[in-house]
């Protein structure tokens, strides 16, 4: 089958790539554009390990086609930290030791920010069903959400 | 002061930016080929016909492979040796694979996968306990037995007696990270293969019998997992092998990874148990004497299945002396996939069959279960610490002979393995059913902390208030303890090595032979290593773990990590550093007790030089700045076969209290809050220790609440899929959640005092299980005997139960 030429915006940068019809958002970031910070966990919309934003809307990559990316603003973990200086929620991740073996932190972090964006001041509820998508094997949650709370106290602080 | 301190992970950075690789992250150079097995679809049976073509005609597809095509060996076993690559002819779970396809792409390799047609003469697979049983299909002749005084007897004079079955099911590791591997072909037929394992050596061992070479043609890299759980002890042969002959053959680079529902279906996961227990006890709800029959499904191939059963036999006492009691367990053999280590090892269902009868028993008499607990708990020793250790018994020479050379001798399913004369517990000690005296018990105090801070009383007593009152929402609380064993139970596997450079600018490189899946292992070992030279953490650098930099080493298993690592690493260091102080002395005219290493520097004689200009001044005057070390844990000796032993160094501690509250109507139930008191000794990073225990905590509750593994009856897991297999999420967790660390030095001489924290925290979660038990318990008189996992489904059976009985 022949290969589509998209052009898409990725982390702020114009980008393309060729990709199959079928191949999926998650397949053509890691494999055309070796942006390896989304990952497959389940490849099947449960996991949440493969989270980015699409024009602001949080998406599992894994569910979206990589032509579905035509000319529209994708944002992955790679862009989280701008100029090298990180995010305040990757640097309360750290605080807060709100990763163990860290593969899901990618995509926790992206939803987190997502949600942020629309609402910076989320309750605890808000923030553990938000990310009720993102599955995490290791943690049990609890700094997750204490890390989240801590950024969004001072995202707050500093608007 | 490096030990002791809450530092984030050492690649938390890396994290956080999406940049920390993964097997399947690693550039691969360009022609990497991509690996896919057709399986079976059948439980049981012979192949009577396998035709390819269709497989070999798809697009992109290089080669495939059947059993005839391997090279050299055909085994991934850890243990007995059956458990082939590719199957000989008969299969033997729905899984099972059959061929492996070769292709240029992932999506290429899967799709060709399926194509293969395959003709089976079918046979009746054995897939349930009764089934197992009927046809006496199991691993070792006959049951094992491991007993102490007199139980039969004990539980015919006793003034009253409970009996039940509880049934218990598995667990899918659900590691995020599925299982993967990366085999990049050497010059001179060597093999370099980077995969996401537990074992590396094992890894090595499996890799260099299948593509013909000795051990040293095989290099295996780990750096970091995904998750592990037990679940990548043994199952990343497969893949491993699978990449190491595709890339002997093609000449290229060979990569594989599982994707989910092939991961849970080709793997093994956690043992099923069916537990009959029988006990006899006081007015007081002290037990007199306990029998208890194990039966696990340890799937189609021996995998770890012996030790795991043995360990659940191990933890029948939990934290209870039982004078009496009897432990009976049957290894069955069913067409299932081979269960395997999962977090705990057994232990954890071997600890639930206890808690059971304790729960039995509190119902039974109507009486507080942390009250009866409390009652049955082994005596608390005094603050002088334990008595005498029996000294170590002179190691007889362990009977490795000549022609077991293949044998797997890193994995805790070595078979043939020797057993060690274990010295005998003093007399008149508190003895485990095994004969293993326990003497470092701290629950008494543990627990009173606990049941303090949680203000267990008051809010037990407002549960039963609002059960009173309430016909249809119905809460629970319930407390249960944690004593877990911490060693290898196969007595050799207890040693760890460590390799340590200085280089002249002060910095310090080091490799051990644990893995990295998570736990914070890698930064444990990097503080003692900065503890020991006295220097600041960011010198200290710990790559990936390297069978060519540390040989021989034992799976990153048994919460054993930093205890065997830590210690090797600090011998290393300690080498290295004292033959520094020696130089430093010399120079100095001064004793090399006399130099000191701290705060990034160096004092002899009273100077003051930074650590960097030390090892200048070392490496100058030709002094080696490079050292191993090697550790073995001491005082451990086991004899599996009669049970008797001392095959813990130490035993971790730890209790959790849950209240729960569930819907009558239909089943569904949730966590309310949960206070956990854990017991790491002297923690090196309270931090990483209290992700562990959190963790830990979720991860079991979730096996006794909502992750049900389901098999139709032709032994197909219909449950295969994060859509499906309902593990923990985030808004599951406790609403309330005080998770603390006791504070307590490990009585026994481990690195720092600490203790092992990555299995313990698991069983923190049997107490949501028992609180779920006890909420439904008061919908009725009777008992009503809640299996596990107590879904929703389980939870509104069991209600109906308490109504009405069984
Ligand atoms: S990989 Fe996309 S949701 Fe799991
Ligand atoms: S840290 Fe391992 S899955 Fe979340």
């Amino acid at each position: 089958m022949s290969k589509i030429h998209v052009t898409t915006t990725v982390n702020g940068d114009e980008t393309e790539f060729l990709c199959d019809p079928r191949e999926t958002l998650l397949d053509c970031l890691r494999n055309q554009l070796d942006l390896t910070g989304a990952k497959e966990g389940c490849g099947t919309g449960d996991c949440g390990a493969c989270s980015v934003t699409m024009d602001g809307t949080l998406v599992c990559s894994c569910l979206v086609l990589g032509v579905e990316a035509q000319g529209k603003t994708i944002e992955t973990i790679e862009g989280m930290a701008a100029g090298g200086e990180l995010h305040p929620l990757q640097r309360q991740f750290i605080e807060h030791a709100a990763l163990q073996c860290g593969i899901c932190t990618p995509g926790i972090l992206v939803a987190a920010k997502n949600l942020l964006e629309t609402n910076p001041d989320p309750t605890e509820t808000e923030i553990r069903y938000w990310l009720a998508g993102n599955l995490c094997r290791c943690t049990g949650y609890d700094k997750i959400v204490r890390a989240v709370q801590a950024a969004a106290a001072e995202m707050r602080e500093t608007a | 002061m490096s030990v002791a301190s809450p530092l984030p992970h050492d690649a938390a950075r890396l994290h956080v930016t999406g940049t920390a690789r993964y097997i399947d992250d690693i550039p691969v150079p360009r022609g990497c080929l991509h690996l896919a097995f057709g399986l079976s679809t059948i439980a049981r049976g012979r192949i009577t016909a396998m035709d390819l073509a269709a497989v070999r005609a798809a697009p992109g597809v290089v080669a495939v492979l059947t059993a005839e095509d391997l090279p050299f060996a055909n085994d991934v076993s850890p243990s007995a040796h059956d458990e082939p690559l590719l199957a000989t002819g008969t299969v033997h779970y729905v899984g099972q694979p059959i061929f492996c396809v070769i292709a240029t792409s992932h999506l290429a390799a899967r799709k060709a996968a399926r194509l293969g047609k395959i003709a089976y003469d079918e046979a009746p697979p054995i897939l349930t306990f009764d089934e197992a049983l009927a046809a006496n299909s199991r691993f070792e002749e006959g049951p094992r037995i491991y007993q102490k005084g007199d139980p039969a007897a004990a539980i015919a004079s006793a003034a009253h007696v409970v009996e039940g079955r509880l049934e218990l099911g598995g667990q899918e590791h659900f590691y995020l990270e599925g299982q993967a591997a990366l085999a990049l072909p050497q010059e001179g037929g060597d093999m370099l293969v980077m995969s996401s394992t537990q074992h590396p050596t094992e890894i090595q061992h499996k890799v260099a019998e299948a593509i013909g070479v000795p051990m040293h043609g095989v290099r295996v890299e780990t750096r970091r997992m995904g998750g592990g759980f037990g679940g990548k002890e043994s199952q990343g042969n497969a893949l491993a092998v699978a990449c190491a002959v595709a890339a002997r053959l093609t000449a290229k680079p060979c990569k594989m990874r599982y994707d989910r529902d092939d991961d849970m279906v080709i793997t093994g996961k956690r043992h099923d148990f069916r537990i009959d227990y029988r006990a006899g006890f006081d007015a007081e709800g002290r037990i007199a004497g306990v029998e208890f029959v194990h039966y696990t499904r340890c799937g189609w191939a021996m995998d770890l299945s012996l030790p795991v059963a043995d360990r659940a036999m191990l933890h029948a006492d939990n934290a209870y002396l039982l004078e009496n009691a009897r432990i009976e367990s049957h290894r069955l053999k069913t067409n299932t996939q081979s269960a395997t280590a999962y977090r705990g090892f057994g232990g954890p269902q071997g600890m639930v069959g206890i808690e059971r009868v304790m729960d039995h028993v509190a119902h039974a008499l109507g009486l507080d279960g942390a009250e009866v607990r409390r009652r049955n708990y082994y005596a608390e020793m005094s603050e002088g610490g334990p008595s005498a250790p029996p000294t170590a018994p002179p190691s007889p020479p362990e009977r490795i002979s000549e022609e077991k050379k293949h044998e797997d001798l890193a994995s805790r399913g070595a078979v043939g393995e020797t057993t060690q004369a274990a010295p005998a517990a003093p007399a008149g000690a508190q003895t485990t059913p095994y004969g293993m005296e326990v003497s470092d018990f701290i629950l008494h105090g543990l627990t009173r902390k606990l049941l303090e801070t949680s203000d267990y009383a008051a809010r037990r007593a407002a549960i039963d208030a609002w059960n009173a009152g309430n016909p249809i929402l119905k809460r629970g609380i319930a407390f249960s303890p944690v004593k877990f064993g911490i060693s290898f139970t196969l007595t050799h596997l207890n040693q760890a090595g460590a390799l340590v450079h200085v280089y002249q600018d002060g910095s310090v490189h080091l490799n051990h032979g644990g893995t990295e899946m998570g736990q914070g292992l890698f930064q444990k070992v990097a503080q003692v290593a900065a503890a020991r030279f006295g220097i600041p953490l960011e010198m200290v650098k710990i790559t990936a773990t390297d069978t060519g930099k540390v040989p021989n080493t034992s799976a990153t298993a048994a919460s054993s990590g930093s205890d065997l690592n830590g210690m090797a690493v600090k011998a290393a260091c300690d080498t290295i550093r004292d033959r520094m102080a020696v130089h430093l002395a010399q120079e100095h005219q001064c004793a090399p007790e006399d130099v000191r290493f701290e705060g990034g520097r160096v004092l002899v004689g009273g100077e003051s030089m930074s650590f960097a200009e030390a090892a200048q001044r070392a490496y100058v005057a030709r002094i080696s700045l490079s050292a191993t070390g090697f550790y073995k844990t001491p005082n451990v000796a086991w004899d599996r076969i009669k049970g008797q032993g001392r095959p813990f160094f130490y035993f971790a501690y730890g209790a959790a209290v849950t209240e729960v509250a569930v819907d009558t109507l239909t089943g569904e139930n949730r966590i309310l809050r949960a206070d956990v008191l854990h017991d790491a000794g002297a923690s090196l990073n309270p931090a990483l220790d209290i992700g562990q225990v959190e963790g830990g905590y979720v991860q079991g509750a979730g096996w006794l609440t909502t992750e049900e593994l389901v098999w139709d009856g032709k032994g197909r897991l219909r449950t295969h899929a994060p859509s499906t297999y309902k593990i923990p999420a985030c808004s599951d967790r406790p609403e309330v959640f005080n998770v603390a660390l006791w504070d307590g030095a490990n009585r026994e001489e481990t690195i720092y005092r600490s203790k092992a924290v990555g299995e313990p925290p698991f069983m923190l979660g049997i107490s949501a299980w028992l609180a779920l038990g006890q909420a439904v318990a008061a919908c009725g008189p009777h008992y009503p005997a809640l299996n596990a996992p107590a879904t929703a489904e389980e939870v509104w059976r069991a209600i109906g139960r308490a109504r009405h009985g069984l």
